[in-house]
């Protein structure tokens, strides 16, 4: 007659709660994007004077490469986590958090350049006004997907993160491909399709 | 075992509290039920609020020509009535009830993740103390700072720094944004809760109505507010750092910022109605002493309304020159979605039919409700022809049906739902004959002012004027709605006093007052912290029934 | 209490609606723009796809509210059967089936007849014989140009009436130069948006003398209830007469050469135009033939000497919020530009 949790027809485990809940963030911040997109693309095409996209911009590819690494290396420190392995976890992430700062440079480089060299800021035309948003919001994803990483590899470090925190850092690494998947569509809206 | 056990005596429940520690506990919680009730309250203080925004404006138009506020405060006060009735009032009532309600309806311990629950409920509020801090903050330039006067839609570029110095439009945007987060967050909850922490037996096929309610309403909020919070931050770009998103001096497009609000605002006013249409189908059955006629399809058409609502928006768009294809599809699209809706009407009929119909408090506003949503999805289907629109957007016909949904439909049901679920939530029945006069009262007011009011619009009178030539003959329909309204300013007196009076000195409820058979009448009145001591089983979609008719059990007949 | 209340409340509104209809149609004197008093094609159109709609509304409306009536009286608790609980009824499958596709039927008849109409009021070809007008939005007044006149006034349109025979209908070219406005001048046709940065075309044929009045129909600011519309149908020669007039230069009227040159000397020439004069500002209104228009301040007052004088000592006296700056004039200052204000005919 009573309630055991675990053992009823259709019953979903504990873990299941932190997948629909980190589904459920994935569903809305994707919903965000697209409306970025949406105005991204229906912008192309209609700044009133340059600089235009063909003329300044220049695909990340050292950036690109590292971003869809770090998602192997994510997958990687979470499954070593789930493993037991608490050190190679940790090593994992450390990785994966360097290769996300690595692209983050990147932009920021490229974002130098647009401004100093091109002149283009948000203010300049219809391109910089959708190009920075839609650009900064991945970035800004990006750097709380570090800081999670961040948190997660000093927990590694200091021997607060065990095997029973595996679901959470599997977690942090949906929300990382999720970031990844970001970059698929902005660099196919922004730097094929738009240019 | 008995459900109506006592609770556990805890120590804690034997000490005497100081009202300050109680304020403490109410402050610090993460109980989904203390939550939900805080943000009901909150939403009926709003609701105090925004209504007498109304009040004045409707003084002001009983009239041509009256001059009780100057134009921009006129301005101001639709703007804030509009914005705080959507933000303030209709999602934090909504959300509240399946705060409470959702738990206990599907036999679970709380919400999926309770500190994000408590964040939610403190956002919204600091987002709505934050809009109506604008009434008394922010000067700007040109005296025009003070509350925001754009209209609850907010249409580009009216709203740029070009149009709208100062930082009243700042205000709308940070606080609804604000709203905006904390309600992704409660209904990211309440799909991760309803999903995986369902209770033994309760499989998704045995939820009561409501809960399936608040899933797609939750789900479709996963959707729809992110385009309106990317909309936003696109805004205080153009505000704040020069971006030409919607500058149309710069080649941006007006139009983009009312494709965008609309994304996201038609399907809003689905989120704030269809748990309404929960609120019903738990209590027409119960008052009916028959179950609910077709849950099957009833749930089907909740899903589909879901669904379908995403493709409907730009009817409110069919006045800005789309083209006819355009205006053709959103024209099906929206007829389309009368179909679900209207079906319900029939379920919860044949579930009246053949029964035995108790008009307690709870079912007033439940027939009240039927015979006024009837009316505003009629003049809704009226308004999906494009063409008869075309006449009506933007006028006040526009401004009756809406209410007729928003009023008539959803407030209407939730007071209902407040008569039904009260008992459960504090131990005491609200008082009955307050209940009566609250009912009746706030129907007569309410038609007196809205069902006139289709006239005015009928008659050629656009909306968000305040005021209006005296030889267009709309004078004495602007009175006659105007004298609607002392009605339900009494009607919402009683309902207070009665709230008040019947927290004090309300007959003790007991665990189940209403004879009813979904599991939250299955513990005690209020219920513990816990929720449930034992959870009966569940092998059906009325487990009460069931208990209390064990040789006619619902299963097979599912 | 008994449940007799809800019938009654029922028969309350049958017979109140048709009573409001009948009262909306009757009392509907010229200047109440009610869209069941059309003069126009596309509104005539709309008023007929209307009374479908009422129609196939109505019929809904009288069967659900009726059975909900029958079921709530029928099927009312009464004292002497509290024992057990009536049958429980699940579902019907059949039932169900019929009360999705009934419905169904009737949208998608409603759909194809409003696509018809769509189509026909939207796509319509403008004909050799019509009439081009532009309107601009402005905050808080309408910019009304002839393009293939040469004329550019102000809040109100002249146009000819159009007889069924030899049909001139007037095409509306709508723009704005800062937020979004709507046209709406009901017993013509339904209200079109007017957005900047985009231009909308709709079109009126109105076959019934007389003035007509709507106003913008779109939230645009402070004094967005005080942007009136006048439309005025002539017979086709009184038009061209009209026309002729508007064509004039104004004319330079010794008498009024003091407000001329205040006119001249203050800034009301950076705002506003007077042909045949070095005015050539388009802020504001053209004030060439000022006088020829009923109102100022699109409709805020009527176009007499005193409200003329009282405007521009003090546009936000009349319309607050209006952008023409108070000036700070004298009252001989004043007296002098609205004599030459008053010779703008």
């Amino acid at each position: 007659m009573s309630a055991h949790a675990a053992t009823h027809a259709g019953a979903v485990g504990h873990a299941w709660r932190g997948r629909a809940g980190m589904i459920g963030l994935i569903i809305a911040e994707g919903s965000l994007f697209a409306v970025f997109v949406v105005a991204y693309l229906y912008y192309t095409g209609k700044s009133l004077h340059g600089p235009f996209p063909k003329d300044v911009l220049h695909i990340p590819l050292v950036g690109t490469i590292c971003l869809f690494a770090s998602s192997a290396t994510v997958a990687f420190g979470a499954r070593a986590l789930a493993r037991g392995d608490i050190r190679r976890s940790g090593g994992w992430l450390m990785v994966t958090a360097v290769l996300g700062a690595i692209f983050l440079a990147g932009t920021a480089r490229e974002w130098h350049q647009l401004i100093y060299r091109d002149g283009l800021t948000i203010g300049t035309n219809l391109f910089g006004s959708t190009f920075y948003p839609l650009v900064g919001l991945h970035a800004s994803h990006v750097i709380v997907g570090l800081v999670m990483l961040g948190l997660c590899c000093v927990f590694a470090a200091t021997g607060a993160l065990r095997v029973a925190h595996a679901e959470r850092v599997e977690m942090v690494s949906w929300y990382w491909h999720f970031v990844d998947g970001v970059w698929v569509v902005v660099l196919t809206v922004v730097y094929l399709i738009g240019r | 075992m008995s459900v109506h056990a006592p609770p556990l005596v805890t120590a804690e429940a034997m000490t005497r509290h100081t009202w300050l520690e109680h304020a403490h506990e109410w402050v610090v919680t993460v109980d989904h039920k203390r939550l939900g009730i805080m943000y009901i309250v909150s939403g009926l203080v709003f609701f105090v609020i925004a209504g007498l925004e109304a009040s004045l404006m409707r003084l002001q138009l009983a009239w041509p020509g009256l001059h009780i506020v100057p134009p921009e405060t006129f301005n101001r006060l639709f703007t804030m009535h509009g914005t705080s009735m959507v933000f303030l009032v209709g999602i934090p009532i909504v959300f509240g009830f399946g705060n409470y309600l959702v738990p206990l309806m599907i036999g679970a311990r709380d919400l999926a993740f309770p500190r994000l629950n408590a964040f939610g409920f403190w956002i919204f509020l600091f987002a709505g103390l934050l809009l109506h801090f604008s009434f008394i903050g922010g000067e700007g330039l040109y005296g025009s700072g003070s509350a925001p006067a754009v209209g609850w839609f907010a249409y580009a570029p009216l709203t740029s720094r070009a149009f709208t110095p100062g930082n009243a439009t700042d205000y709308w945007n940070l606080a609804i944004f604000l709203a905006g987060v904390g309600t992704i967050g409660t209904a990211i909850n309440i799909v991760a809760t309803t999903l995986t922490m369902r209770g033994p037996g309760m499989t998704l096929g045995r939820m009561p109505i409501f809960v399936w309610t608040m899933l797609t309403v939750s789900a479709m909020t996963l959707f729809i507010l992110p385009p309106l919070s990317a909309a936003q931050i696109m805004l205080i770009l153009d505000r704040f750092l020069g971006a030409h998103f919607f500058d149309t001096q710069a080649g941006g497009s007006a139009v983009m910022w009312q494709h965008f609000f609309w994304f996201f605002g038609h399907p809003e006013v689905y989120v704030l109605m269809v748990p309404g249409f929960g609120f019903v189908s738990e209590i027409i059955p119960v008052f009916s002493r028959k179950v609910i006629f077709g849950y099957a399809t009833l749930v089907a058409a909740t899903v589909s309304i879901g669904g379908v609502a995403l493709g409907t928006w730009a009817h409110h768009m069919f006045a800005v020159g789309m083209g006819s294809t355009l205006n053709t599809f959103f024209a099906m699209s929206t007829m389309l979605i009368a179909v679900p809706t209207g079906m319900k009407i029939f379920n919860w009929l044949a579930t009246m039919y053949g029964g035995r119909i108790r008009f307690q408090t709870p079912m007033l506003f439940c027939c009240a409700f039927l015979f006024q949503f009837l009316c505003a999805g009629l003049t809704g289907i009226m308004l999906s022809v494009a063409p008869f629109d075309w006449q009506l957007t933007d006028s006040y016909f526009v401004v009756a049906h809406f209410h007729f949904v928003l009023i008539g439909g959803l407030f209407f049901a939730a007071f209902g739902a407040i008569y039904y679920w009260f008992p459960k939530a504090t131990g005491r029945m609200l008082s009955e004959r307050l209940g009566r006069w609250h009912c009746w009262l706030f129907v007569i007011g309410f038609n007196l002012t809205f069902l006139t009011m289709h006239v005015q619009g009928l008659l050629g009178m656009p909306r968000r004027i305040y005021t209006y030539p005296a030889d267009r003959g709309w004078e004495m329909w602007n009175l006659v709605t105007t004298l609607g309204v002392p009605l339900q300013i009494a009607a919402t007196l009683v309902f207070v006093v009665n709230i008040l009076v019947s927290l004090r000195r309300g007959k003790p409820a007991g665990a189940d007052p209403w004879d009813a058979w979904t599991l939250e009448w299955a513990t005690t009145s209020p219920p513990p912290s816990y929720n449930f001591e034992t959870l009966p089983v569940v092998t059906s979609r009325r487990p009460l029934w069931d208990l209390k008719h064990p040789d006619d059990p619902d299963g097979p007949h599912e | 209490m008994t449940p007799v209340t809800p019938r009654r409340a029922v028969w309350a509104f049958a017979l109140a609606l048709p009573t409001a209809l009948a009262s909306i149609a009757a009392a509907a004197e010229r200047t109440t723009p009610s869209i069941f008093d059309p003069v126009s094609t596309p509104a005539f159109a709309i008023r007929e796809l209307s009374y479908r709609v009422f129609g196939i509304t109505g019929f809904i409306f009288v069967v659900v509210a009726g059975l909900a009536v029958y079921t709530l009286i029928r099927f009312r608790s009464r004292a002497g059967d509290e024992r057990g609980e009536p049958p429980q009824i699940y579902g019907s499958t059949q039932i169900e089936i019929a009360w999705t596709v009934v419905p169904l039927i009737i949208v998608v008849v409603l759909f194809l007849v409003t696509a018809r109409y769509i189509y026909g009021i939207e796509r319509r070809a403008m004909p050799a014989g019509a009439l081009e007008v532009t309107v601009v939005g402005h905050q808080w007044w309408w910019e009304v140009r002839y393009p293939g006149l040469g004329i550019v006034t102000a809040n109100e349109i002249h146009v000819p009436v159009s007889d069924p025979a030899g049909a001139t209908p007037t095409f509306l070219t709508l723009e704005s130069v800062d937020v979004v406005h709507s046209f709406w001048v009901p017993q013509l046709a339904g209200k079109m948006d007017v957005v900047p940065n985009k231009t909308n075309r709709m079109w009126i044929d109105p076959r019934t003398l007389g003035t007509y009045v709507g106003q913008c129909a779109e939230y645009c600011g402070t004094q967005h209830a005080w942007m009136l519309l006048l439309v005025v149908v002539h017979p086709r020669d009184e038009f061209e007469r009209w026309v002729a007039a508007q064509r004039t230069p104004a004319r330079d009227e010794v008498a009024a050469r003091a407000g001329y040159q205040l006119f001249h000397s203050l800034a009301c020439i950076n705002c506003h135009t007077v042909r045949g004069t070095p005015a050539n500002g388009v802020f504001g209104p053209d004030l060439t033939h000022l006088m020829s228009r009923r109102t100022i301040g699109a409709g805020a007052a009527s176009n007499t000497p005193e409200a003329l004088r009282a405007w521009v000592d003090d546009p936000a006296a009349i319309k607050p919020g209006a952008l023409m700056p108070t000036m700070k004039l004298s009252s001989d200052e004043l007296n002098h530009l609205t004599a030459y204000l008053l010779t703008l005919r």
